[in-house]
């Protein structure tokens, strides 16, 4: 199995010494986004990203399930993303998965689930027997550095893009109408958070949308997830050098600023 | 243009050959009984003096052959030489003798990561590739040997190809404006270094924009590069 590849001592160097200059190695300002391309595919649910070279695919699916027994009148999110060594050499999807495969995974699952975008009490069909279970898989494309962003767009488009069949309760009955007799409906999403990702290189040198090379040198990262309603979703940091709170209020700052136009992007994809 | 013939992997070839004359397969071409079929797809190329025949293709994974210059990540070091990354499925091998002035007395100290520029010794499907710092005949570098400094980057294997043909327009364009120095290695990874950081990130992104311009689209790219920078 090839294992990751690692970058040169001459690249690190390089990256490092631009940085005290306050240029990136692909040329874009330290606050910058890489393009980002958000398609909607032909299937309702189905999102295509592209993040620069990172390549994200979300896909929205629904069937109708028993609730869990603590909680009859709610629907089920489930959430799914695996990362196959399809978008880089070192993962693979047969042993267990890395750190990173976990912290990545475990990342989105928060930003989706327990910030409770999804309505789930709209989920319900019959209190107690039937409810909707709504599948999120998200499939890594290509790595080519910041997958938590690329993948909350993703994920968040793909839920807004969705439709589900119309459902009519009659009683205890329940009539689930094929998508060719009723128009499908959408879910109801109560906000739209997406993260934003800095990566920290040392005595404050701190850039927006790591590429792969900027991740592989990095030494922290830190993401926060926000709403178009500027509310913070959640934080999250895992090991690396310390922050001072005052680094931590200027990334929340910035990141107020961009994901603005993160959702603006959204906003104009799903319409088309 | 003249008679372009593009070929799919599988598609027989009829190279039209007496069955005399020692015909050469070069890459993408492989001899399945009496038959020349195509392994890639691309353009089928045929040179009339040597009889030589082979199919131009553009692909990102390297397959090492005898000869060819590449920009190697050193990542281990035993015994009698260094495990270099070059991108092929396999690690290469550098032997320590393998530098110019390299005696038992006195091997060169690679740090685990740096850079090389080498030439692929030996390569066949069922070794590992080895590669040398060193003319073996002459003893002298010619060039390779470890890089210092300056920038790594990855582009495609055709791209490789064509920069380090005599007349590659993008570098000839950026020669005209900017000093540099540049290393290519045909597995598709490129050493840059120029002046300043800002110098060579210009000379990177000109080589990475330049992968589908022609000659006169390469010079104008180059030029609004260069006039954006000095705003």
């Amino acid at each position: 199995m090839v294992a990751e590849i690692e970058p040169s001592n001459i690249e690190r160097s390089f990256l490092l010494e631009s940085l005290e200059k306050g240029i990136r190695v692909d040329g874009r300002g330290i606050y910058d986004y890489r393009t980002l391309k958000i398609s909607c595919g032909p299937t309702a649910g189905l999102v295509e990203v592209q993040l620069g070279q990172t390549r994200v695919l979300a896909r929205v699916s629904c069937e109708v399930t028993r609730p869990f027994p603590d909680r009859p009148t709610e629907g089920i999110v489930q959430f799914n993303a695996e990362l196959s060594s399809m978008c880089a050499p070192g993962f693979d999807s047969s042993g267990k998965p890395s750190a990173q495969e976990v912290a990545v995974t475990r990342m989105l699952e928060r930003v989706i689930r327990q910030s409770r975008a999804v309505d789930t009490e709209a989920l319900c069909i019959l209190a107690g027997e039937k409810v909707w279970t709504v599948r999120i898989d998200i499939h890594f494309l290509d790595h080519g550095g910041n997958l938590v962003d690329a993948a909350s767009v993703a994920a968040i488009a793909a839920l807004r893009h969705f439709r589900r069949p119309d459902v009519t309760v009659d009683g205890e009955e329940a009539i689930i109408h094929d998508v060719r007799e009723r128009n499908p409906v959408p879910l109801s999403i109560h906000h739209t958070p997406v993260c934003v990702t800095f990566g920290f290189f040392g005595e404050a040198m701190m850039v927006l949308d790591t590429s792969l090379l900027e991740e592989q040198t990095q030494v922290s990262s830190f993401t926060v997830t926000l709403n178009s309603h500027r509310e913070v979703c959640a934080l999250n940091k895992a090991g690396g050098i310390p922050l001072s709170p005052g680094q931590i209020q200027r990334c929340i700052q910035i990141a107020l600023a961009k994901v603005d136009e993160l959702n603006e992007k959204i906003q104009e994809a799903i319409k088309q | 243009m003249a008679n372009v013939k593009v070929v799919l992997p599988g598609d027989i070839v009829d190279t039209q050959s007496d069955g005399e004359a020692v015909l050469r397969l070069g890459p993408g071409l492989v001899q399945h009984n009496d038959d020349i079929q195509a392994t890639t797809g691309g353009v089928l190329h045929a040179s009339s003096d040597t009889n030589q025949w082979w199919v131009g293709s553009n692909r990102r994974r390297y397959v090492a052959a005898e000869g060819e210059p590449v920009v190697g990540v050193v990542v281990g070091r035993h015994g009698e030489g260094y495990r270099v990354d070059i991108g092929s499925a396999h690690d290469a091998l550098l032997p320590l003798l393998a530098f110019e002035g390299a005696t038992k007395r006195n091997k060169p100290n690679l740090a685990i990561g740096a850079a090389v520029y080498a030439r692929v010794a030996v390569a066949n499907s069922m070794m590992d590739p080895e590669i040398e710092c060193v003319n073996a005949h002459t003893g002298k570098s010619e060039g390779f040997g470890e890089l210092h400094a300056g920038f790594v980057f990855r582009c495609s294997l055709g791209l490789a190809r064509r920069l380090l043909s005599a007349s590659s327009p993008v570098l000839a364009a950026l020669g005209a404006e900017l000093a540099y120095e540049a290393a290519v290695g045909v597995n598709g990874r490129v050493w840059v270094k120029a002046g300043s950081p800002e110098k060579t990130i210009l000379v990177v992104n000109a080589i990475r924009n330049s992968e589908h311009l022609d000659s006169r689209q390469c010079k104008q790219m180059v030029k609004e590069l260069l006039d954006r920078q000095s705003l």
